[in-house]
């Protein structure tokens, strides 16, 4: 009885980790493109202020829909990023006021969002890579 | 699903289009609303429609936040009687929030000033273009910059101030930046300060700080009934910048926007404090050292009653009218603008709710009124909803105005019986 109880429990144990190495891999794929990987940090860290459909709040969030700011300079987006953003923005003719928070991400992080933000609520540019992340990072320290 | 299927849905829906867009056209302003009550759209397109005000004749004053065709202020009248807006003035070169009428004077705010404007006997602006400035030079740092206003019986104007900060961090809105001690913005701004009503260019200096420890009121209104003050505090944002205390669902619930009668010293709490209405006690932000249930034992009053989170309310009004049913009398209306920073639950919001009230205390929970305004079934971004309630106003037949600052839609409520 002792025996087969062991071997019950071992055999649940593999088939769990086996499921369980299994989700992992599936997961992973799913989310080792940059799109997806940045959707992911959007979603923690910009979409409670820009909003899931990256639009803003008027007068408080800018949005982040073909703006000169999102399509526009690299080095001013990952400087916002990372450095934060205290003054008015004017977008459209309003003014948009709430500051943005340094953000504290790694440079594939950056790069993974700001193509995210890039190639996505109807924008199209270029994406950004970790390597001009980490360049650009280095020029504004 | 074949061609043919697709035409008949695709001129069912046209159909459909055109019914709505001629409903559209009748005015009925298709809101959800209790029993007997009916809204009309009354003015359309105004642009940012933030406070209102109606004269005895039944005229409308609406302040814009932002200049329409280089102009502020909108005045509305219906000179045919049909009991729309079709007739529209607009005057004062500045945008801004404020706008109220007394004592024979039109009195309207930027975000850093307060000026008035001498009514003739039909309550029309004499000189649209000298107005008098009587208050001067009131903080104004780009958040909560909007002055609401509201005067009382004794030639005295209330003025919210409000704090160009979300909870006196020393990095605003940066994760885990703790408080500053003794927040020195409360100096000169997060409350609600006095002048004299009549006097010309006053600053901090010539009035007084009535009330502190309000991150910000937009939603302000004098009852008669009890000769008072009450306000509707917007509460901090982001609590979840402590993650050891707070995820995103907690943060999406906490805190409580908050309503308070307000008496020369009433203190809200803010920065140190906030309203936690499912413990129903005042918390320790985490900025000050709070855990999330560590209760806020330093000075601040109680509010009268608390809301769901991050509705944002933008107007309030006492209604003193004899139109709508008896319950209403003297109750409270409450325009909440609509959250946006809810995620990842919907928003909330978007709505008027009504507080019924004796004698200066509120006699029952507080219920939704009228409803519909977003247009859509849910909100998940801001701009998902159409309209925005924003201003509250009681017309002289004792209807209930109502703006929306997205499109500039003014609503009538009233009761048929």
């Amino acid at each position: 009885m002792k025996y087969l109880l062991l071997l019950f429990a071992v055999s649940i144990a593999a088939l769990s980790f086996s499921s369980f190495s299994e989700k992992k891999v599936v997961s992973f794929q799913q989310k080792s493109t940059p799109m997806t990987r940045g959707k992911v940090i959007y979603t923690q860290y910009c979409l409670p202020c820009h909003q899931a459909d990256g639009g803003g709040v008027l007068h408080l969030n800018p949005p982040l829909i073909k703006t000169s700011y999102v399509l526009g300079s690299k080095v001013t987006l990952v400087e916002i990023l990372t450095k934060g953003l205290n003054k008015g923005v004017e977008i459209d003719g309003d003014s948009y006021t709430n500051p943005m928070p340094a953000q504290n991400l790694t440079d594939q992080q950056v790069a993974d969002v700001l193509t995210f933000v890039r190639n996505s609520f109807g924008n199209k540019a270029s994406a950004v890579s970790a390597a001009e992340v980490k360049a650009i990072r280095a020029k504004l320290k | 699903m074949n061609m043919k299927y697709n035409k008949l849905i695709l001129g069912f829906s046209l159909l459909l289009l055109g019914y709505s867009c001629s409903k559209a056209q009748s005015n009925d302003a298709h809101l959800t609303l209790p029993q007997g009550f009916k809204a009309t759209i009354v003015a359309n397109d105004l642009g940012r429609a933030r406070h209102i005000a109606v004269t005895p004749e039944g005229d409308m004053y609406v302040k814009l936040n932002r200049l329409k065709d280089g102009k502020g202020i909108v005045y509305l009248q219906d000179t045919n009687h049909d009991g729309i807006f079709e007739k529209q003035t607009s005057f004062g070169d500045y945008s801004g929030t404020g706008i109220y009428l007394k004592n024979g004077y039109l009195y309207a705010s930027s975000d850093n000033s307060v000026y008035r404007y001498k009514l003739n006997a039909q309550n029309q602006v004499i000189h649209p273009d000298q107005p008098e400035k009587i208050i001067e030079g009131l903080i104004n740092r780009r958040q909560h910059e909007s002055k609401s206003i509201v005067l009382d019986n004794a030639g005295y104007i209330y003025v919210n101030i409000g704090a160009y900060s979300n909870s006196c961090q020393e990095k605003d809105r940066q994760n885990e930046s703790m408080g500053i001690p003794g927040c020195p913005l409360l100096d000169s701004a997060g409350g609600i300060w006095r002048f004299n009503a009549d006097k010309l260019n006053q600053t901090y200096g010539d009035g007084i700080r009535y009330a502190t420890g309000f991150r910000n009121v937009v939603g302000l209104d004098w009852n008669q009934q009890d000769n008072s003050l009450y306000v509707m505090q917007h509460g901090r944002d982001q609590l979840t910048m402590f993650p050891k205390y707070y995820d995103n669902e907690k943060s999406a619930q906490l805190p409580a926007e908050t309503m308070y009668k307000v008496v020369e010293g009433t203190n809200g709490g803010w920065p140190y404090s906030y309203y936690d209405q499912f413990q129903h006690k005042k918390i320790l932000s985490p900025e000050y050292g709070g855990d999330s249930e560590k209760e806020y034992k330093g000075k601040a009053d109680d509010p009268i009653m608390a809301f769901p989170a991050h509705m944002a309310p933008n107007g309030l009004l006492f209604y003193t009218g004899n139109q709508f049913p008896e319950k209403y009398k003297n109750g409270a209306f409450i325009a909440f603008h609509g959250s946006w920073n809810r995620a990842p639950l919907p928003q909330e919001g978007y709505y008027v709710v009504f507080v019924p009230f004796k004698d200066g205390k509120p006699t029952g929970d507080w219920e939704v009124f009228a409803n519909g305004f977003a247009g859509v079934s849910q909100v998940s971004s801001s701009r998902d909803a159409e309209h925005r309630p924003c201003g509250l106003a009681q017309g002289p037949d004792g209807s209930l105005y109502v703006s929306d600052d997205s499109k500039g839609t003014i609503y009538k409520i009233s009761y048929q019986k």
